[in-house]
């Protein structure tokens, strides 16, 4: 009972001090902006990066042939290693950790027709997994190069979005034929627009693939441009890299611990590393939040005082009339907390507004495409409460402490 | 009522140490109206501060209503300031955002009073001291008799058994002046105690007893 008339006392006298509060609270309300802000942007560019990064592929590993580095049972160094389609079945059988595996055939310069519209473009042969491996998920409509597709060496080919952009416009193209050097093939499938940040030979949007076994057959190719495959699990990559190096070392007769031998990309671990290093830019963004944050409640501690020395007479006085030490203290605190918690839920409120506006823009191609995704996360809200905590209690408690050791004689003579 | 045996009062500053009070041995029975005079430095807040227990003895014993003050914390020391004793100021010391209301609600509010009955016993209050229709003003929109008697009514609020005044007429008119003092005259025949610090003679001649203070020590009517 007697808590609720003090609080009642405490809100009576906060409304005779709008002006004072309302700055204070403007100040958290700014700290608390920019910290929701800073950290929502470094998530949305996480997330972003980390869709982006999917763009090449999902725990993907990607194998070249290459120059033997030591002798090895009487062969000399500088052997050329190269793989065929026979390489892909073998790795798959001798290495069950591997979910998905597909050799590729590369073809620069083709020529495209579509109608009276002929282009200079890129092909790949390629197995169906690929689509999942690869990201290469076709739109609605359409299909991947399918088994059959193998089987049949049928000549289909599925185009990457921004290529069939340039060569059917707004038209639909599945089903269409396309001429790919004068031989006609049918568009089963066109792939879904995606963020690509890593690539070889060029971004998939901007290139046609074919079924492998029409690519050997028709450009008469012996031996594959790389081999894809992806790994079960991102721990398993560096093991299944070593079985790797064996089972090709058995066939073609090189050192396993030959590293030269074989070219691997490995972007598993370059996706590992851009992890950590984004971990990182969300520290220094919520660092710099943080102190932002702390700025202000310095400020609002600074307030504070100042208002604890403006009414030490008034303190003087309501210790006179029967005020305890923790009644006054009480009250400093209590203000604090308001201010700290209204502003923090004002500047939360504002961020939220923000970012849902930032998040309504179209976001379209260049930096944008990783700076406009401000994203709001639990971890966001919660490292926010828990920092308006502290500066709460930091722009409270030593003011409050100040005011309540004040001796009320002292208080009653100060002017 | 009160009861003072060699109190002494002494304030170390650090370099310097001021002897506030010298053996101060005073009595006071209920119902007294007492004036305390002196020459500024004298020691007359001091000895106020201490009756009032807003300071404490440095040495000394001092029993209030047949209890000794000397052992209690702080907490119990602002119990019996709220409980036992009403202040009024030279310079009022009103809440200057606080209507008259509010600020007379104060020490009740201290108290865990309900807000019914404070309501009640603020009005009663400001009635008795004739500013009833002034309830809701501020302080700045009252002139500075109406402001004592707001401060008046404050002390009175929570029924003390004493009302400490500290020249309560200093800073009025004489017309002021004489008005609160017959206030205070008016609240002594209803029969309250009341100690009044003072340089007024017009004053203390209404007192039954003048205490004189001088040095910190009391030349006479401690008795």
């Amino acid at each position: 009972m007697k808590g609720w008339h003090l609080f009642r006392l405490f809100t009576r006298e906060m409304k005779k001090q709008r002006k004072r509060i309302w700055l204070t609270v403007t100040a958290i309300a700014w700290g608390t902006l920019s910290i929701i802000l800073l950290l929502s942007f470094g998530e949305g560019l996480r997330r972003q990066l980390a869709i982006a990064n999917k763009g090449l592929g999902v725990n993907i590993v990607i194998l070249y042939g290459g120059q033997t580095g030591k002798v090895y049972q009487g062969l000399p160094r500088g052997r050329e290693i190269r793989f065929s389609e026979e390489d892909v079945n073998l790795l798959k059988e001798k290495i069950p950790f591997i979910s998905g595996i597909s050799g590729e055939y590369d073809l620069w310069g083709v020529s495209m027709t579509y109608q009276k519209k002929t282009l200079t473009e890129r092909i790949t042969g390629v197995l169906p997994p690929f689509e999942y491996m690869r990201t290469h998920f076709p739109q609605p409509g359409g299909r991947f190069i399918n088994e059959l597709d193998i089987e049949l060496r049928r000549r289909v080919i599925f185009l990457g979005n921004d290529l069939k952009e340039r060569l059917f416009g707004d038209e639909d193209a599945i089903g269409k034929v396309v001429m790919v050097n004068n031989i006609p093939f049918t568009v089963v499938g066109v792939m879904q627009k995606k963020l690509q940040m890593s690539m070889y030979g060029g971004p998939d949007a901007g290139k046609g693939s074919i079924p492998a076994s029409t690519f050997k057959t028709l450009y008469g190719r012996k031996y594959l441009n790389r081999i894809v495959y992806q790994v079960q699990e991102t721990g398993l990559a560096p093991f299944v890299e070593q079985q790797v190096y064996q089972v090709l070392g058995r066939k073609y007769r090189f050192d396993s611990e030959d590293e030269k031998a074989l070219g691997i990309w490995d972007t598993i671990e370059m996706t590992q590393v851009m992890g950590k290093m984004l971990i990182g830019i969300q520290i220094f963004l919520g660092v710099i939040g943080a102190l932002t944050l702390l700025i202000a409640s310095v400020g609002v501690a600074n307030i504070m005082y100042v208002s604890v020395r403006e009414r030490t007479r008034e303190i003087g006085v309501k210790r006179a009339l029967g005020a305890k030490r923790s009644h006054v203290k009480q009250q400093f605190i209590l203000e604090a907390l308001f201010i700290a918690i209204s502003g923090g839920l004002i500047g939360g409120f504002i961020a939220l507004l923000i970012i849902q506006a930032l998040q309504g823009i179209p976001v379209g191609e260049g930096p944008l495409q990783f700076l406009g995704k401000p994203t709001f996360s639990f971890p966001i809200a919660l490292s926010t409460a828990l920092i308006l905590g502290v500066v709460g209690l930091l722009a409270g408690y030593f003011p409050a402490r100040r005011a309540a050791s004040l001796d009320p004689v002292e208080s009653l003579r100060y002017e | 009522m009160i009861e003072m045996q060699n109190i002494n009062r002494v304030y170390d500053t650090g370099r310097v140490k001021v002897h506030a009070l010298r053996d101060v041995n005073l009595h006071i029975k209920e119902g007294e109206l007492i004036a305390i005079m002196g020459p500024s430095g004298s020691g007359k807040s001091t000895l106020m501060n201490v009756i009032g227990c807003l300071d404490t003895p440095t040495s000394g014993r001092y029993s209030l209503d047949g209890k000794a003050v000397n052992d209690l914390d702080d907490n119990d020391l602002a119990d019996i300031r709220n409980r036992k004793i009403g202040f009024v100021f030279q310079s009022f010391n009103l809440l200057s955002y606080a209507s008259a209301f509010e600020n007379v609600e104060l020490p009740l509010i201290f108290m865990g009073m309900s807000t019914a009955k404070r309501k009640q016993r603020v009005t009663e209050m400001l009635a008795r001291v004739g500013l009833a229709d002034r309830m809701d003003h501020k302080p700045n929109e009252l002139s500075g008799g109406q402001q004592q008697r707001v401060a008046i009514a404050r002390a009175l609020a929570n029924h003390p058994r004493i009302i400490l005044a500290d020249e309560p007429t200093g800073n009025l008119d004489s017309a002021s002046g004489k008005e609160i003092l017959q206030l205070f005259l008016d609240l002594w025949k209803a029969g309250n105690t009341i100690i009044m610090i003072t340089h007024d003679p017009s004053i203390s001649e209404n007192c039954e007893r003048i205490i004189h203070l001088k040095d910190g020590m009391i030349e006479n009517g401690a008795v």
